[in-house]
């Protein structure tokens, strides 16, 4: 097993230094919740108004409703940027030196999702905290309660990015994976709006919005911040994060995905 | 072919066995056989298209073919793919080097791919470096090096593991003349210590008369055998040239 821990820590170890070398990449991170958080909820605190729903007891303002949806935002972007670090890797022929290790390519594949995972949630309490500056304050239980929730968010958006990863054949093609996944993921979630909000629009995307599984990770989140756990959240969150490491294994199958192609 | 026979056969070297690859309707490789014995500099000269790259691949198990067998040093690799990895090096001809990292991140980061206990890895790092001058180079970022010492620093990462084959593709792509120099030396004096090389290029100037040599052109083995022999009293190029074009 020592060998197994070893590869862990090199991998997870190099996300991280890759990381730290990529200042603009925290910076953005932090930067497009804040924005949202700070622009766009002062805009439309007064257009959304909100009810009582569970988890919260009271009524909230709007910023605070859009907290856990940001977290999850962080959280999609950050797998999204990790998907693009793939395909980079794979058009420089880092990912040749990965992938031919003597480790089971399952195990490889889960450390880089590891790494990927750890990196957002520090970018998810670094704007927690910020958040916080700003005067957006939650329970103190909470943001030790939701660790577990970032983590299997962390890990399904971030199986998503090794998915698309594989199917993505060059850096180019990236922008439309950011206009066919990122935004309906995030406009058509609970992000922004409750979905009995957008029930008064549309029963249709009312259950669009129901089924994706972005909306589970968001409410994943919001319970476990207010210490509450969301059981059919995290039953779907847990399915998705299964079928998409299955998904991302088969992708990087070397009978079948990721380099059959003649590239 | 039986698992035995082949482990048999190759003992340490490296072996390929029927090995055929189709991209879609174009066949890539077809029934490609040959042995590389431990000792051996075995070129596998090609023209561009040939087929060396996707031989490269599925050797390196980045692809797998449905039909034929690979053993390497003796590990079949579609049945034991940790053994005969294990015991493999490469050098891609395609740079792998994270060049934001520094030339003993890069070569700690392999280590620990390869499972190299920790405690030995810095000793096997500066043992590594030294063997091929880049020792002094080891706190340097890989993005300040040079191409010769970009790929002087690839082979001595890919002899980290102390593999018995070793493969290399295309290795000196893009390097000046002493560069290229340098390291065809190096290998061949890996060699004459014992490890099995195969080294997929398409220069003939890399080959010398006493290495064996596979001629791979429209994914076939058009010639094997030693160098020396086969070209007979023509230069190794025209050779070459004459062998691809009544094949095309």
């Amino acid at each position: 097993m020592t060998g197994f821990w070893g590869v862990a820590r090199a991998i997870i170890g190099r996300e991280f230094l890759r990381f730290i070398h990529q200042r603009e990449r925290f910076l953005a991170a932090l930067v497009r919740p804040m924005v949202w958080l700070l622009i766009f909820a002062a805009g439309f605190r007064a257009a959304l108004g909100l009810s009582i729903i569970p988890p919260y007891q009271t009524y909230i303002t709007y910023e605070t409703y859009i907290v856990p949806g940001l977290c999850a935002m962080v959280l999609l972007f950050n797998g999204m940027q990790s998907s693009l670090s793939l395909v980079y890797d794979r058009e420089m022929g880092s990912m040749r030196l990965l992938l031919t290790s003597s480790f089971p390519r399952w195990w490889l594949l889960f450390c880089r999702l590891l790494g990927s995972t750890a990196i957002s949630i520090l970018q998810v309490y670094t704007f927690l905290a910020l958040a916080a500056l700003f005067g957006i304050v939650l329970p103190m239980p909470g943001y030790f309660a939701v660790l577990p929730g970032l983590v299997l968010g962390g890990l399904m958006l971030g199986a998503l990015g090794l998915v698309l990863s594989s199917f993505i054949k060059q850096l180019e093609n990236f922008a439309g994976v950011m206009n066919f996944v990122i935004f309906p993921m995030f406009f058509l979630s609970s992000a922004l709006y409750p979905l009995w909000k957008m029930a008064e629009s549309s029963p249709l995307l009312r259950d669009i919005c129901a089924v994706n599984p972005f909306t589970h990770v968001v409410e994943l989140i919001r319970f476990l911040l207010y210490l509450q756990i969301n059981w059919i959240a995290l039953f779907w969150v847990l399915v998705w994060t299964a079928a998409l490491c299955g998904a991302a294994v088969w992708g990087y199958d070397p009978a079948r995905g990721l380099m059959k192609r003649k590239t | 072919m039986p698992d035995a026979q082949l482990r048999d056969e190759t003992k340490r070297g490296l072996t390929v066995r029927n090995l055929s690859f189709h991209y879609g309707p174009k066949t890539a490789l077809d029934s490609v056989s040959f042995d590389v014995e431990p000792g051996t500099f075995c070129a596998l000269l090609g023209p561009n298209g040939a087929g060396k790259s996707t031989l490269v691949s599925l050797l390196t198990r980045l692809l797998v073919a449905p039909d034929g067998e690979i053993a390497v040093a003796g590990h079949n690799l579609r049945k034991s793919p940790r053994k005969a990895l294990g015991d493999l090096g490469v050098v891609f001809q395609q740079p792998t080097l994270d060049l934001s990292l520094t030339v003993k991140q890069n070569m700690a980061y392999f280590a620990a791919l390869h499972g190299l206990p920790r405690k030995e890895t810095p000793q096997r790092i500066d043992a590594a470096l030294d063997r091929l001058g880049m020792r002094e180079r080891a706190g340097e970022k890989v993005r300040a090096l040079n191409g010769g010492h970009r790929r002087r620093m690839e082979l001595a990462r890919a002899l980290l593991h102390d593999p018995k084959v070793l493969l290399l593709d295309e290795p000196t792509v893009g390097l000046d003349a002493a560069a290229r120099h340098s390291i065809t030396d190096h290998v061949h004096d890996l060699a004459d210590q014992g490890l099995c090389i195969l080294w997929a290029t398409h220069l003939t100037d890399e080959v010398r008369d006493n290495d064996q040599m596979l001629v791979l052109h429209h994914g076939k083995i058009l010639a094997a055998g030693q160098t020396g022999v086969l070209r007979g009293n023509e230069t190794l190029s025209n050779w070459f040239l004459s062998q691809t074009e009544v094949s095309a």
